[in-house]
């Protein structure tokens, strides 16, 4: 029988993604220095600590509606590229969902799916230009196999965009010189999916740092 | 690290607390992050709005006055603000005639303020846009997010207020904003790297002895690096840029801007090379406008900006405005 997820683990899932962002919001914003403008962990860690605070003060009551609120709060809380960026991509998610009060892990993909269809069209931006969209794209194929390929996926993903020109982005106007530098964006998109996988509690993969 | 805060994540609080102190003819909502001239909504008349990342002082706050924008959303630092701010913006300065957001071309502020854009007109605000998108030194616009807002910005702002002070109706001030913006070209040089608070330490490495050409205003490092220059070698290196671009036919407005941490005495030196640059090109120059308008945090270095005017656009540039940052003519 196919297991499915209920609210709480969705809830779970973007607490668990809240305290990676702050864990590692150091890092991200240390990766924005190099060829953005330093401000990627400040402004997610601001974003989903808000996030967390709201799905814990007004508990939403289908898998849906905790990935709308969550992506109306990043969009009202972040600013910059990424709130309205990670913000679609979680409203968009949610509003495919629908409101089934559990969900499979394909139902996941396929929306997470149209959510990251959204985000390519909202930006403008392909797989190729550095961008969030490196990791997401992989890792939603990957969620389609397990919680753990979603991850590993992401995590080549972002890894993947060192060797990469910017063409998205404030990056983009490095030219070649934003070659050699991880996407702060796919790092990030990347710590999603690897609390996704915590929370689902799969065995990882070993994969590079 | 040595600043001026408390702890990073109040500056822009803390800095707008200060802001409402000294201008009392400005209302500064701290908590949401609005400034808005006192008198607004003036009735009849189209209001601007703009906003953008903190950081940038006098840029965007500093520009909130009679003649020039109706209300500026400031967003956390080198961050956009978020569409909740703009909305409550626009809505505390429309009066009817609609709302034209000036917004710098940023994946960022472009993105939140067609948010912000779409939910204004459901609550019946009509809204015009105008993306200020004047620097040259970013090349291949294809294949990047295409050319920053820079310098211009202050040209746009300006020009486009005067008009919708004059009661000009929203589609031409739009037209003009449009017009100022289409006739502005930018280049800018770093000397240094600024500190974000955030961070708390340069955003880029820039060795002693070298500099960064083509910077924007984030604290990204810039096209190219090269051993340190004269002055007079910046202002023909800028000028030569920006002049090869807009291909002046008329005379043009100067901006020499200071990008946070350069001493108006460099400044105004670097404005004589610049105008001798313009004069060795037959650049006739109306109006000079020299200092720190558009700044990058801690950054040294400075840009260039050229509008290229007609009669029209000298004389609303020549009009009063009466904001903290920039005032004349009343």
């Amino acid at each position: 029988m196919t297991e499915t997820y209920g609210t709480d683990f969705l809830v779970r899932w973007l607490t668990a993604a809240a305290e990676a962002v702050d864990r590692e919001a150091d890092r991200l914003t240390e990766l924005d220095s190099a060829i953005g403008d330093a401000d990627h962990g400040a402004n997610l860690k601001r974003g989903f600590a808000a996030v967390s605070e709201t799905l814990a003060k007004e508990p939403p009551t289908t898998p849906g509606a905790v990935l709308t609120t969550a992506g109306r709060q990043l969009i009202s809380t972040v600013g910059g590229a990424s709130g309205p960026l990670y913000g679609t991509l979680l409203r968009r998610t949610g509003k495919a969902l629908g409101d089934d009060e559990r969900v499979t892990r394909a139902q996941l993909a396929d929306a997470l799916a149209s959510g990251v269809a959204a985000v390519s069209q909202l930006g403008g931006a392909q797989a190729g230009d550095k961008t969030m969209l490196d990791a997401l794209g992989p890792a939603v194929e990957g969620l389609r196999e397990s919680f753990a390929a979603g991850r590993a996926a992401a995590e080549e993903g972002a890894l993947a965009t060192v060797p990469l020109r910017a063409r998205k982005g404030r990056a983009s106007y490095l030219g070649e010189r934003s070659v050699g530098h991880q996407d702060p964006g796919a790092t990030s998109s990347a710590l999603l999916f690897a609390a996704l996988d915590e929370t689902a509690g799969a065995e990882s993969p070993e994969v590079p740092a | 690290m040595r600043m001026l805060i408390n702890v990073p994540e109040t500056v822009v609080a803390d800095a707008l607390r200060g802001m409402a102190a000294a201008h009392p003819e400005l209302t500064v909502d701290v908590e949401r992050r609005v400034v808005v001239r006192r008198d607004a909504p003036v009735a009849g008349k189209v209001a601007l709005v703009s906003g953008g990342g903190s950081g940038h002082e006098p840029l965007h706050g500093g520009f909130v006055g009679p003649g020039m924008l109706a209300a500026a959303c400031p967003g956390e630092v080198f961050t956009s603000p978020v569409p909740d701010q703009m909305v409550r913006a626009a809505a505390a300065v429309d009066s009817g005639a609609g709302v034209l957001f000036v917004v710098k071309n940023y994946t960022g502020d472009v993105l939140n303020f067609d948010m912000a854009a779409e939910l204004a007109e459901d609550e019946g605000i009509q809204v015009a846009k105008v993306l200020v998108d004047d620097d040259v030194a970013v090349t291949d616009s294809l294949y990047t997010a295409g050319r920053r807002g820079t310098g211009a910005t202050l040209f746009v702002e300006k020009i486009a207020g005067a008009a919708a002070e004059e009661g000009a109706p929203l589609e031409r001030v739009e037209a003009i904003a449009r017009r100022v913006n289409a006739r502005s070209r930018s280049f800018g040089v770093a000397l240094s790297a600024c500190t974000t608070p955030a961070k708390g330490s340069p955003t880029f490495d820039l060795p002693e002895g070298e500099l960064e050409l083509g910077v924007g205003i984030h604290g990204e490092p810039g096209r190219e690096r090269r051993p340190m220059m004269t002055s007079r070698e910046i202002a023909d290196f800028a000028v030569h840029a920006v002049v090869e671009d807009l291909a002046p036919a008329g005379p043009v407005i100067a901006l020499v801007n200071g990008m946070g941490a350069t001493p108006l005495l460099e400044l105004y030196g670097f404005n004589a090379e610049v105008q001798r640059v313009l004069g060795e090109r037959r650049v006739a120059v109306a109006r000079t406008l020299v200092g720190n308008y558009v700044t990058s945090l801690d950054m040294a270095g400075c840009s260039v900006t050229l509008c290229e005017v007609d009669e029209e656009l000298l004389r609303l540039w020549d009009a009063p405005v009466q904001t903290p940052a920039l005032r004349w003519g009343r």
